[in-house]
């Protein structure tokens, strides 16, 4: 399938000398969520600004539906909706006038019905006249969104747009994204929130230093990347591993009552089954097993922590 | 072309003007009917004809020029500044229109707001003196291109400016006092030879002889050379908007 957005060997130097992109290369399929995870300063913003056209790039080419972003900037603009992280609104205008200007200014003739739908969806009906300083925060996040979207877009950048809104909101914008989705929208969200890209994404992308650390499946990532751990809860506690069991490095949590083995679940021996024998032969007696998946969270801090 | 991003750029700075109507249009011909009492008709009853003119019409195209500068910088610089002290520059330029589209817009409705202001004025100007315009096309033409050159040169301050008093700084201090002293109050002919000189120097003298001339055929300089000034200045107002948009000048890094 040919991808909606192709970026080929990107980078960006400011001219304060600062390299927020290096050589970053992605394709994104039509339809699909990428999260795109990273810190601050990562350089995602810079990624999703030079595709949307708002700052130029040093060196690389981006095409979007298969025109460069640079010769065909009408068709590909149009085709991109874009959700800002900061709460970038004028003070004076009416949620209407504000969605009717964005929509104009994408070259869409005026669409009263489509409109008033997206509003709906959007739960800013009753707002429509309403100026948009006297809105709260997240009312201007969604206005935000209902901005991107007055263009009918194909492809939705979410800069970051959970960053400071309340649980409920947040729950309301994934179900917004899913419902988006299966509209057939492309969506890239840039997120701080890892369990955002763990709930919604179908790809997760790890920037950090302007570099492409990581694009892959979320699912196939935590495959191979997500370690799992065996606690094992001990009736006494100990004060040190027991020599016999060091074959499995251990790890004793500081209340001696637990045992923490780390291992790969995608090995035909895991060493389960030696490891619970060995602690029975030890003398040992265990109260309780419990296992955990590591998150994409440890995943993302691990590769930012070996990148740094 | 989009044509449909040019009318809402441009339907939306009107709207700011409509809602903001006493700042827009009501403010400058209040500011103007006080010259025109102060100069026109306490001060101007005393003083004789000026090139066969009487003092309070002659005085009426350099205020009416006073006002096109002003307000068509102010309006343009506004227009593009706020945007980009807002950061919602960005859906302009994340948007499929052209930097040509965009001056269109944001020029246009700016050089409307200040050809309505000049013409509001020029018929308040009636109430106080009697006019005669002798060439009302060439009158048309030299409001029309003023607002345009110097809306264009309001836009390169709103796109350099990145605070406000840098905004404020060129109007206040560049602006007003070329044309206090580019004779919008009197004849470059009743200076001394030296200052007369000096005055030339000022590219505001040309617009204010060139305008006056439409109205009485009466001008310091010849009314072809100002026709030329005001071409050449909105040349090079073009000139430098181009190349701010090529180099993406305080718009895109």
């Amino acid at each position: 399938m040919q991808p909606v957005i192709s970026v080929s060997n990107l980078s960006k130097t400011y001219a304060s000398g600062h390299q927020a992109l290096k050589d970053v290369s992605l394709d994104i399929a039509p339809g699909e969520i990428l999260a795109l995870l990273g810190p601050n300063g990562a350089g995602k913003t810079t990624l999703i600004s030079i595709i949307c056209g708002i700052v130029n790039a040093s060196a690389g080419s981006v095409t979007v539906g298969g025109h460069d972003i640079g010769k065909g900037y009408r068709v590909t603009r149009s085709m991109i909706g874009l959700v800002p992280q900061e709460l970038t609104l004028g003070a004076f205008e009416t949620v209407w006038n504000t969605l009717s200007f964005s929509r104009g200014l994408f070259g869409k003739k005026p669409d009263p019905a489509y409109l008033e739908q997206l509003l709906r969806d959007l739960s800013l009906w009753d707002k429509k006249d309403s100026v948009l300083m006297s809105l709260s925060g997240g009312m201007k996040r969604r206005v935000l969104i209902g901005k991107a979207l007055s263009h009918e877009p194909t492809v939705l950048f979410l800069d970051e747009p959970t960053a400071g809104v309340d649980v409920e909101l947040r729950k309301d914008m994934w179900a917004l994204v899913e419902r988006l989705r299966q509209s057939g929208v492309t969506i890239i969200l840039t997120t701080h929130y890892i369990e955002e890209a763990e709930a919604i994404a179908d790809r997760v992308g790890v920037i950090n230093n302007g570099e492409l650390l990581l694009l892959d499946d979320k699912q196939a990532l935590m495959h191979k990347l997500g370690k799992r751990q065996l606690i094992i809860e001990l009736e006494t506690p100990v004060d040190k591993v027991p020599e016999r069991l060091d074959d499995w490095r251990l790890e004793k949590l500081p209340d001696g009552r637990q045992l923490v083995y780390t291992y790969d679940p995608h090995i035909e021996d895991t060493g389960i089954n030696g490891l619970l024998q060995a602690i029975t032969e030890t003398g040992l007696v265990v109260k309780d097993l419990q296992t955990t998946q590591s998150s994409l969270e440890d995943i993302f801090v691990s590769l930012v922590r070996a990148d740094a | 072309m989009n044509t449909q991003a040019i009318r809402v750029i441009y339907k939306y700075e009107m709207l700011r003007a409509w809602e903001t109507l006493l700042q827009s249009f009501v403010s400058p011909v209040l500011s103007t009917s006080l010259y025109f009492v102060v100069f026109g008709s306490a001060i101007g009853s005393r003083i004789q004809q000026v090139d066969g003119v009487p003092y309070g019409a002659f005085i009426v195209p350099g205020l009416i020029m006073l006002a096109l500068l002003t307000h068509s910088i102010t309006n343009a610089s506004f227009g593009i500044f706020f945007p980009r002290f807002t950061g919602t520059i960005y859906e302009v330029l994340s948007a499929p229109i052209s930097f040509i589209e965009i001056l269109i817009g944001y020029v246009g409705a700016a050089a409307t707001k200040s050809l309505i202001i000049g013409l509001i004025i020029l018929v308040t100007a009636g109430f106080f003196v009697p006019l005669e315009i002798a060439h009302p096309v060439w009158m048309a033409g030299f409001l029309v291109l003023t607002c345009i050159s110097f809306s264009l040169f309001g836009f390169i301050i709103g796109l350099w400016a990145d605070n406000f008093e840098k905004l404020q700084l060129i109007p206040l201090l560049v602006i007003t006092p070329l044309v206090f002293l580019g004779g919008s109050f009197y004849s470059v002919s009743m200076l001394p030879p030296a200052w007369q000189t000096v005055t030339l120097f000022n590219p505001v003298v040309y617009l204010i002889s060139g305008f006056r001339w439409s109205f009485f055929e009466v001008s310091d300089v010849s009314v072809g050379l100002s026709l030329f000034m005001v071409l050449a200045f909105l040349a090079i107002c073009l000139l430098v908007i181009g190349w701010m948009f090529k180099t993406g000048y305080r718009l895109k890094q």
